[in-house]
């Protein structure tokens, strides 16, 4: 079968006045259609430009994206993009807010989109029936990632790029908005690419990990992750095989052992 | 999440707070209206004494019977009226103005950075240099005076918002872009929205420049209106007329202010 999402060959460079910066060198990587995808890097390595090249923000200088075989730009494919921040508008309720995808689809010929009533049912469904005439202010940092996730969905995405998604949030926060936001893509079997900083965040989520090397960023290795027993992400980090996975990134990402 | 019926009943250091806190602000108040008084009160009593010419210096029991008279036969009225009109409209030609060049010039890189030296100087330019040229231009009358506030509080303006613009958080743009949104959505769903706030702060500052455009017009061309008043009282010498209109001046540029401060309170998100 073929990949939901080929990177062939991709790099890409920033012009300025005062100089070129390479951000991205000979990138190649694949994702398979349901698939977690995680990519983590130094900062600095081209996280977000990557994302930015996913996602058609920005069009490759060199080398190709693929979404079902068909180049970025010339298919219909609709990505949704969750950002470090949930950047829910504060002058709209938070059924307005959801409806911000569909707002705009609805107007391009062909596009499809979450009705009215669907995005109710999935604010019920993500347990925030109660707020959908609520402002943002009025909800909890998960609450409002649960949101910016909905907002997301509503395009009715073939692939979900997160860029950070938790890291505005506290520690613990973080730790359950990802535990949730991650079971909820998973149930929905979508395809989906998270880039992180955060080892412990991407052994947690992830099917396969994709290490980038220091800027220009370079494919360094690509790992597979598999738990013994299929858990949600909190639980995986109890399981045996956590820190083998988190030594071996370390390994990657540095190139030294950790102390433990 | 804001459930204001969860609200324990406060404790009693609370009470105390709180019942400080109105002192504290009662005290404020009657202080602030006291020194009105006491000035008003000593202004006059000078007058009274004949310790200062009120020939000159006027007083407030002058001002006030002028205010009365001219009250009676409503000719104040006519004059504050007309000064508000032409506030007014220029206030709101200035908004319009202002904000639909912002949003030109944000929407068209090049233009701005052409036009940015322009704008810079145009606002820099002492606009009263302006207004003989406005009178030989547009004759002796509202429109010049409408002119030339208008050109008083507008370049300020369009910089000001333009740079609000030019700030709009990027990623609220990427937002919109990823949803498959137009330039054209990030101006309707992100850009206007989230610049209400400067919008209207910065219509504070407009509305105080038009009323400043208007009496510089008013001086040069006008056969009514408060800055008409003001001149006309200083060439016959009437210092009550004078110091009324002033005074007049003073509640108009505040009740301005005002009312667009309840504007303000009302859209704040």
């Amino acid at each position: 079968m073929r990949p939901k999402l080929e990177v062939k060959d991709v790099s890409y460079s920033y012009h300025e006045l005062t100089g070129e910066t390479v951000a991205l060198s000979h990138i190649t990587f694949d994702v398979k259609d349901g698939e977690f995808f995680a990519v983590v890097g130094p900062s600095g390595c081209g996280k977000s430009t990557l994302l930015s090249l996913l996602c058609g923000l920005l069009k490759p200088e060199e080398g190709t994206v693929l979404i079902d075989g068909i180049p970025h730009g010339e298919n219909s494919a609709v990505i949704g993009y969750m950002l470090q921040r949930d950047h829910l508008f504060e002058w709209r309720s938070i059924l307005s807010n959801v409806s911000l995808g569909p707002e705009i689809r609805r107007r391009q010929a062909g596009a499809h989109a979450a009705s009215r009533d669907e995005l109710l049912s999935m604010l019920r469904t993500y347990g925030l029936e109660n707020f959908s005439n609520s402002r943002p202010s009025q909800l909890s940092g998960g609450m409002r990632q649960r949101a910016a996730l909905i907002r997301t969905l509503a395009v009715k995405p073939d692939i979900l790029l997160l860029d950070e998604p938790f890291s505005a949030l506290d520690y613990q926060t973080r730790l359950e908005v990802c535990d949730d936001i991650s079971s909820i893509i998973k149930t929905q079997k979508k395809t989906a690419v998270l880039i992180t900083h955060d080892l412990s965040e991407a052994i947690s989520v992830a099917d396969r990990i994709l290490v980038l090397s220091s800027r220009p960023g370079r494919v360094k290795a690509v790992l597979t992750i598999r738990f013994a027993e299929a858990v949600r992400p909190l639980e995986r980090r109890n399981a045996p095989e956590f820190p083998v996975y988190f030594n071996q990134l370390w390994k990657e990402l540095t190139g030294n052992e950790t102390s433990e | 999440m804001k459930h204001p019926n969860d609200i324990p009943s406060p404790s009693p250091r609370q009470l105390a707070y709180l019942a400080a806190e109105r002192r504290h602000r009662v005290r404020v108040r009657l202080v602030r209206g006291m020194l009105l008084i006491l000035f008003l009160a000593l202004w006059e009593l000078l007058a009274e004494l004949d310790i200062i010419d009120s020939f000159i210096f006027s007083s407030p029991g002058r001002i006030l019977a002028c205010f009365l008279q001219m009250a009676a036969d409503g000719s104040i009225f006519l004059h504050t009226g007309v000064t508000l009109l032409e506030t007014l409209v220029s206030f709101l030609l200035t908004v319009v103005i202002a904000v639909a060049l912002a949003v030109l010039l944000w929407s068209c890189r090049s233009l701005a950075e052409v036009l940015e030296p322009y704008l810079v100087m145009l606002n820099s330019l002492p606009k009263s240099a302006m207004a003989p040229l406005l009178i030989v231009w547009l004759g002796n009358g509202m429109k010049t005076i409408i002119a030339a506030a208008v050109s008083v509080a507008v370049f300020g303006s369009v910089m000001t918002l333009l740079t609000g613009f030019t700030q709009t958080d990027t990623d609220k743009i990427r937002l919109i872009t990823s949803l498959g949104g137009s330039r054209r959505d990030v101006l309707t769903k992100v850009l206007i929205p989230a610049s209400v706030p400067l919008i209207i702060s910065n219509m504070k500052v407009s509305a105080g420049l038009c009323l400043v455009g208007v009496i510089i017009g008013e001086f040069l061309s006008a056969r009514a209106g408060l800055g008409y008043l003001i001149i006309y009282a200083s060439q016959v010498f009437k210092m009550d007329l004078l110091v009324m209109s002033i005074v007049i001046l003073c509640l108009l540029s505040t009740l301005l202010y005002r009312l667009i401060a309840v504007v303000e309170k009302h859209v704040n998100f």
